[in-house]
């Protein structure tokens, strides 16, 4: 039944599992790129956008991500439907699963993100951004070769963490349909009738990509900090 | 030494004014740290500023270089006048790329040495002239190298700064600094933050630029640098100028009765 063959369900929790490989992927990169923008605004002089920072992060980490990902779904197929209806189709327009999907997960996980970024970004010392300064390097080529890879190098292990949690926090995308590791787990479960072997196995798929992904993670965090104190003598 | 070069207009450059800062105040909330402070520095100068925590000699190099903005005065480089305009009742520099270009023309030397700590050595020392001065990479590698052989830590140029000791740390911000081939270098206290036994490293270094003929303004509690090395010797108080000679004019009968008392608890 788990098998790969016509009627097994190996293929389709494999297939499975790269979709939740991807939209988890998609949803980081979202992340990555509102995130920024929000640790960004937070450490800002503007009082506003310090404001504004501030509520996206107390929200989306405030709110329960299934809420989100249905406020996503609904609120974007709303406006898909809104907009088919001005072009003069009927009925209900839904937003594409996978879109719809990576985007709310996207969203929540700038939040975890900016926090990280914003952690990161405190850690570098102030002696070394004054250097940089004080050589004449502008400001774009300050966040180009000082910040930047220090923000990377010290934002590592937490984005580690935060694409963990979007790794599971994709799970909930399924209650949109998406064809992912938990939906086709669920699927399998229910018309086979095994759901103790079906919801053992998607777990075990989780397990999996989450360790794996945890190894690749730590891996990039020993290579970035070979420059620092503690890595004396593992060089 | 080599024979003095000439600058476009034929004059010689000994006797060059490198630095020209002419009445610069600061102040921090409602505490006046630099009440009107001159300073003139000539081509091949080196002048240590002398004076208790507090005096504002630290505040007063920063201001040079802009990391903090003098609310008067006026301050030239080679005789450049940085632009300054007045912007919500407070001083700021009018043209950013004036500021940045004149930086790259200071080479700035701190207590904690801040070197960046994801670079090598060698990455620190042509980080400036690479990214900042656009010069092609292999030519700075190879003046880098040669820096670093000068302070002596030329087979640590694949280390990390962390991997380093103080006094190394410091050569190396020394090179990096010198790498942008300045025209005047600025010390904020070099040796402070070093082990005893450390020191004597970095101020050899800095003795042999002095002897090089470089301009140099150095912040200093070394009271032997101050003496022997620097031909100009200022000594700050209470963010004003109040003696100002050559060391042996100073550390002989010149000095004032606080500059007397200061140099007393050095046990000089």
């Amino acid at each position: 039944m788990i098998g790969f063959g016509p009627t097994g369900w190996g293929g389709l929790l494999l297939v499975a599992a790269l979709m939740t490989l991807c939209v988890t992927a998609v949803a980081l990169l979202i992340g990555a790129i509102l995130g920024s923008l929000v640790a960004w605004a937070k450490l800002s002089g503007s009082r506003i956008l310090r404001t504004i920072g501030g509520t996206y992060t107390t929200v989306f980490r405030g709110v329960p991500e299934l809420l989100i990902i249905y406020l996503v779904y609904f609120g974007g197929s709303s406006a898909v439907t809104a907009i088919g209806t001005a072009m003069g189709y009927e009925g209900f327009l839904g937003l594409p699963s996978f879109a719809a999907g990576a985007l709310a997960v996207g969203i929540i996980s700038g939040a975890y993100q900016a926090e990280v970024f914003r952690g990161a970004y405190l850690a570098i010392p102030k002696g070394e951004l004054e250097a940089a300064q004080a050589i004449g390097m502008n400001r774009s080529l300050r966040f180009r070769r000082i910040i930047g890879p220090q923000v990377f190098r010290f934002a590592i292990p937490g984005i580690g963490n935060v694409w963990q949690l979007s790794l599971k926090d994709s799970a909930l995308v399924s209650v949109t349909g998406l064809a992912d590791l938990m939906r086709t787990s669920q699927v399998a479960a229910g018309s086979t009738r095994q759901h103790f072997l079906f919801f053992i196995v998607g777990g075990c798929l989780y397990l999996i990509l989450t360790s794996f992904s945890d190894r690749i993670f730590t891996s990039a965090e020993k290579r970035a900090n070979r420059s620092m104190p503690t890595s004396l003598g593992q060089a | 030494m080599n024979p003095t070069p000439l600058n476009q207009t034929g004059t010689t450059m000994a006797g060059t004014t490198r630095l020209s800062v002419r009445n610069i105040r600061k102040s921090f909330g409602t505490h006046e740290v630099l009440r009107g402070i001159s300073l003139e520095a000539r081509d091949g100068d080196v002048i240590s500023l002398l004076g208790a925590s507090g005096s504002g000699k630290s505040t007063f190099l920063r201001c040079i270089n802009l990391l903090e903005i003098a609310d008067h005065g006026e301050i030239s480089v080679d005789g450049e006048l940085i632009q300054m305009q007045q912007r919500g009742g407070k001083n700021v520099p009018s043209n950013r790329r004036q500021v940045d270009r004149i930086r790259s023309e200071l080479g700035m030397v701190f207590q904690s040495f801040n070197l960046w700590s994801h670079m090598t050595i060698l990455e620190n020392v042509i980080e400036g002239p690479v990214h900042v001065l656009k010069r092609a990479r292999a030519e700075c590698i190879a003046e880098a190298e040669a820096l670093l052989e000068k302070v002596g830590i030329a087979e640590k140029r694949h280390a990390y700064p962390a991997h380093l000791s103080g006094g190394q740390q410091q050569r190396a911000a020394i090179a990096r600094s010198l790498a942008m081939k300045p025209k005047v270098m600025l010390f904020d206290e070099p040796t402070s933050a070093l082990d005893p036994e450390l020191v004597g490293e970095v101020l050899r270094v800095m003795r042999s630029l002095a002897e090089e003929g470089m301009t140099m303004l150095v912040v200093t509690h070394e009271m032997s640098f101050a003496r022997n090395v620097s031909n100009r010797v200022i000594f700050m108080k209470s963010g004003e100028i109040d003696s100002d000679g050559t060391p042996d004019d100073l550390f002989g009968q010149g000095g004032s009765a606080s500059f007397r008392q200061f140099i007393g608890n050095f046990g000089g």
